[in-house]
C-alpha cells in the first residue's frame, strides 16, 4: 500500500515540480508580509494610543466588511480581464433604496435582503449581458451603470434619509463577542473584541469565494479566460457564459456589499458609496490582482482590504488633521506597492530574481526533497 | 444608385454614424422645442445663443478628450487622472498669480509665466503617469489611479486648502473673452487645440506611431519604433492638454477651486472617445470622431438641462442614452439586425454589409 503511494507520487513528480514561486504567490506573499509589517510597526508606534488591542484588529473587519465584498467582486471580474466600476454607485443606490423602503415603517426589514441582492443581481445581469454577449467594452458599460445608479439615487431622494427601523437597527448594532479576547481598560472594565453580523457574513462569503475560485470548474475557467481567451476557447470553455457569470457574481457581491454598508452606516445619503469602486480596485490591486487578468487570489484581496483599513485607522493617529492628507498617503502607498509589484514580477519573469526563502518556506517545492526515495 | 450603395455601406459600417445620428436627433429635438435654437445675438460684445453656448460649455471636454484619444490609442488604457491634473495645473497658476493672498486683483507674477508654469505642472503629471506606464509597465488605469486619488489633495496643498479668487480682469481673458474679440475664448482655444492635435497626428508621424504602438506594441518595437517613448509622449501630451483645460476652466470661473474643477470630466472624456467610434482597446483612432463624441455628450447634457432635468438626475438619462448608442453601434448587434433583415427581405437586401 505504502509502496503504491510512493510510486504514484513519483509518477506525479514531473508535473508537480516548480522551482520558482509563481507570480500569484509572489504577489500574495508581498501583500501579506506588508500587512504584517505595517501592523507590527503600528503596534510599536502607537503603543500608548490604545492601538495594541484585540478589538482594534477585529474592527478592521467590522469597518470594511462592505469593502471586502466589493473588492471580491472586482477580483472576480478582474481575473477574467474585465472591470466593473459601478459597484460604488450600486452600494449607494442600495443604501438609499433600503432607507426609503424602511422610512414608512410598513415594510419589514426582512425584505431589505432580497431587495439589496436583487438590485445587485439586476446590475450584474444587464452589465454582464452587454459585456459578454454584445461584446461591448466593460469600462463603458459599467461606467454607464455607475452613472445610472448615481442618478437613480437622487431620483429617489436628494436628502439624507435616516433609518430608524428597529429590526434593521438591531442587526446593525448586534455584536458577537469573542471569548477570551479582551483588554482591561484603565477604569477596570473590559474591552472585548467583537464581530458585527456584517463582518461574519463577509468572512463567510470570503470562504465561499476562496472555495469557488480554487475548486470549482467555474472558478478555474475564470483564470483560464483571464490568462488567454483564445486558449480558453480552444479548451472548450464557454467564454461568453463564464464572463457573463463573472459579472453577475460581481453584481451579487456588490448587492451584499451594499447591504453590509447600510448595516455599517444606517442611513440613505446621496453621497453614499462615492468613489468606493476606486477603493475596491486599489484593494484588489494591492492584494495582487492584475488588471490584465489571470492573476489574483481572494485571500490576497482580503489583505488588500485590511491594508486599506489599517491605513485609514493609522493616519489619524499620526496627528494629521487636515482632511486631504489621508488620500495622499493612501495613494503614495498604492504607488509604492504597484511599483514594487511591477519590479518584482518583471524581475521574476526574466529569471534574474529569486526569492531567497529557506527551503521549508518555498511554496510548491515541498516535493523536491523526495527525489532520493 | 450604384455609387450610393458603397457610401451607404460604409456609413452603416462606421461606428461614428450612430453618434452623428444621435447628435442630429438632439439638434432636431432642440429645434422643435426651442424655436430660438439658431438665433445668435450679441450681448456685451459677445456672440451668444444656443449653439455658441453648447460650443462654449463643451470646450473643456473637447480639450481633455483630445489628450484622452491619444492615450487610449497608444496604450489601450485610460487616463483617469485628467480631472485631477486640471486642478493641479490651475492651482500652480493661481498660486503664482495671487502669491500668498486668496483674493486679490494684482498679479504677483507675470501672467504668461503663470500660464506656462500651469502647463508645466500638467506636463509633469503626464510625465509621471507616462513613466509608470511605459517605464514600469503598470496598467494605465492603475497608474493614473494614483494621481486620480491624490491629485486633488495635492492641488489643495498647493493652494493651502483655500479657493483662490483672482479678480484681475486679465485672468478672464482665457476663459471668457479677450477684449475686442466677439467670440468666447473657450471656443477659440478648443478649436485651436483640435486643429493642432489633428495636424500633429496627420502631418507628423506621431499619429502613425501612436496607432502602430496601440495595435501591437511589441511588433512596432521590432520594426524599430520606440514604443515606450511613444506611450510616454501620449501621456505627456494628455497632461499638457489637461493643464490647458484646467487653466481655461479656472479662468472662466475666475477662481481656482481644486475640489470642483474638472470633477468627473475624465469619465465624460472616456465616453466621448468611445462614442466617437474609437476602440478603447487601442490602435486606430479618429480625432474627428472624438470631437463629435464630445459635442454629442455636451448637446445631450444641455438639452436635458433645458428640459428641466435636475443636474444630479441627469446621469440616469445620460446612462440610458449612452447604452443605447453603444449597443446599437456594437458589431454583434449589427450582425443580429442583419440576420433579421435577411430573413425578412431575402438574401439580396443587406443592411450594414
Amino acid at each position: 500500500m505504502k509502496d503504491k503511494k510512493i510510486i504514484n507520487r513519483m509518477n506525479a513528480e514531473p508535473f508537480k515540480k516548480r522551482k520558482n514561486l509563481s507570480n500569484t504567490a509572489v504577489l500574495l506573499l508581498i501583500t501579506i508580509s506588508l500587512f504584517v509589517l505595517l501592523y507590527v510597526i503600528s503596534l510599536f508606534m502607537f503603543a500608548d494610543s490604545n492601538f495594541a488591542k484585540y478589538s482594534v484588529f477585529f474592527n478592521l473587519f467590522n469597518n470594511k466588511a462592505y469593502l471586502l465584498m466589493l473588492a471580491l467582486g472586482l477580483t472576480v471580474v478582474m481575473i477574467t480581464g474585465s472591470i466593473d466600476i459601478s459597484v460604488g454607485g450600486v452600494t449607494g443606490l442600495i443604501s438609499m433604496v433600503i432607507a426609503a423602503m424602511l422610512m414608512g415603517g410598513v415594510v419589514s426589514a426582512m425584505w431589505t435582503i432580497p431587495v439589496a441582492l436583487g438590485i445587485g443581481l439586476a446590475f450584474g445581469i444587464v452589465q454582464g449581458y452587454l459585456v459578454a454577449y454584445l461584446d461591448i467594452q466593460p469600462f463603458i458599460v459599467t461606467l454607464s451603470g455607475m452613472f445610472f445608479a448615481r442618478g437613480m439615487i437622487s431620483v429617489i431622494n436628494t436628502q439624507s434619509v435616516p433609518i430608524t427601523d428597529q429590526l434593521f437597527m438591531s442587526w446593525s448594532s448586534a455584536k458577537l463577542y469573542i471569548p477570551f479576547l479582551f483588554n482591561e481598560r484603565r477604569n477596570g472594565t473590559r474591552d472585548i473584541a467583537y464581530l458585527t453580523p456584517a463582518a461574519i457574513v463577509a468572512i463567510l462569503v470570503l470562504i465561499v469565494m476562496i472555495i469557488v475560485l480554487k475548486k470549482t470548474k467555474f472558478g478555474r475557467s475564470l483564470y483560464a479566460i483571464g490568462g488567454s481567451t483564445q486558449s480558453a476557447l480552444l479548451m472548450g470553455i464557454n467564454v461568453k457564459r463564464t464572463k457573463f457569470l463573472a459579472h453577475v457574481l460581481c453584481g451579487l457581491l456588490a448587492g451584499i456589499g451594499g447591504l453590509l454598508y447600510t448595516l455599517f452606516a444606517p442611513s440613505g445619503n446621496p453621497g453614499n458609496g462615492y468613489g468606493y469602486e476606486i477603493d475596491a480596485i486599489s484593494s484588489s490591486v494591492i492584494g495582487g490582482v492584475m488588471l490584465t487578468g489571470g492573476i489574483g487570489l481572494p485571500i490576497g484581496t482580503l489583505f488588500g482590504v485590511l491594508i486599506n483599513a489599517l491605513i485609514e485607522r493609522v493616519v489619524p493617529l499620526l496627528g494629521i488633521v487636515e482632511a486631504s492628507w489621508p488620500r495622499i498617503i493612501t495613494s503614495a502607498f498604492l504607488f509604492a506597492f504597484v511599483v514594487l509589484q511591477s519590479v518584482l514580477v518583471s524581475a521574476s519573469q526574466k529569471g534574474g530574481f529569486k526569492l531567497m526563502l529557506p527551503e521549508w518556506l518555498r511554496l510548491g517545492s515541498k516535493n523536491n526533497a523526495r527525489h532520493d526515495i | 444608385m450604384n455609387k450610393l450603395k458603397p457610401l451607404a455601406k460604409s456609413l452603416l459600417h462606421s461606428r461614428l454614424t450612430f453618434s452623428l445620428v444621435i447628435l442630429l436627433i438632439v439638434v432636431v429635438q432642440n429645434i422643435i422645442t426651442t424655436p430660438t435654437f439658431f438665433n445668435i445675438s450679441i450681448t456685451n460684445g459677445l456672440i451668444s445663443g444656443y449653439i455658441p453656448d453648447i460650443l462654449d460649455e463643451a470646450s473643456l471636454l473637447v480639450i481633455v478628450t483630445m489628450g484622452m484619444t491619444l492615450v487610449i490609442a497608444a496604450t489601450g488604457g485610460v487616463d483617469i487622472s485628467v480631472g485631477a491634473i486640471m486642478a493641479i495645473a490651475a492651482s500652480f497658476c493661481g498660486l503664482l498669480l495671487n502669491g500668498p493672498e486668496y483674493r486679490t486683483d494684482v498679479f504677483h507674477s507675470p501672467y504668461l509665466l503663470a500660464l506656462l508654469v500651469g502647463l508645466l505642472g500638467g506636463a509633469l503629471c503626464g510625465a509621471f503617469n507616462g513613466f509608470l506606464v511605459s517605464g514600469l509597465k503598470i496598467q494605465p488605469m492603475i497608474a493614473t489611479l494614483i494621481l486620480f486619488t491624490a491629485g486633488r489633495s495635492i492641488a489643495k496643498q498647493i493652494t493651502h486648502g483655500q479657493t483662490i479668487y483672482i479678480m484681475n480682469p486679465v485672468f478672464k481673458w482665457l476663459g471668457v473673452q479677450i477684449p475686442g474679440i466677439p467670440i468666447r475664448t473657450t471656443i477659440i482655444v478648443s478649436t485651436v487645440i483640435v486643429i493642432i492635435v489633428a495636424l500633429l497626428t496627420r502631418l507628423t508621424s506621431l499619429g502613425l506611431y501612436v496607432q502602430s504602438v496601440g495595435i501591437n506594441g511589441s511588433s512596432s518595437r521590432l520594426v524599430g519604433l520606440n514604443s515606450r517613448a511613444v506611450k510616454f509622449m501620449a501621456f505627456v501630451i494628455c497632461g499638457v492638454l489637461a493643464g490647458v483645460a484646467g487653466l481655461v476652466g479656472s479662468s472662466s470661473l475666475g477662481s481656482v477651486n481644486s475640489g470642483e474643477l474638472g470633477l468627473g470630466l475624465e469619465m465624460d472624456a472616456i465616453l466621448a472617445v468611445a462614442l466617437g467610434g474609437n476602440m478603447l482597446g487601442g490602435g486606430k483612432f479618429s480625432i474627428a470622431g472624438s470631437v463629435i463624441g464630445a459635442y454629442t455628450i455636451q448637446a445631450i447634457t444641455t438639452t436635458l438641462y433645458a428640459m428641466n432635468v435636475r443636474a444630479d438626475q441627469l446621469n440616469v438619462f445620460k446612462a440610458i442614452i449612452i447604452i443605447i448608442i453603444i449597443v446599437a453601434s456594437s458589431d454583434v448587434f449589427k450582425e443580429k439586425i442583419r440576420k433579421l433583415t435577411r430573413g425578412v427581405f431575402g438574401k439580396n437586401v443587406s443592411i450594414g454589409g
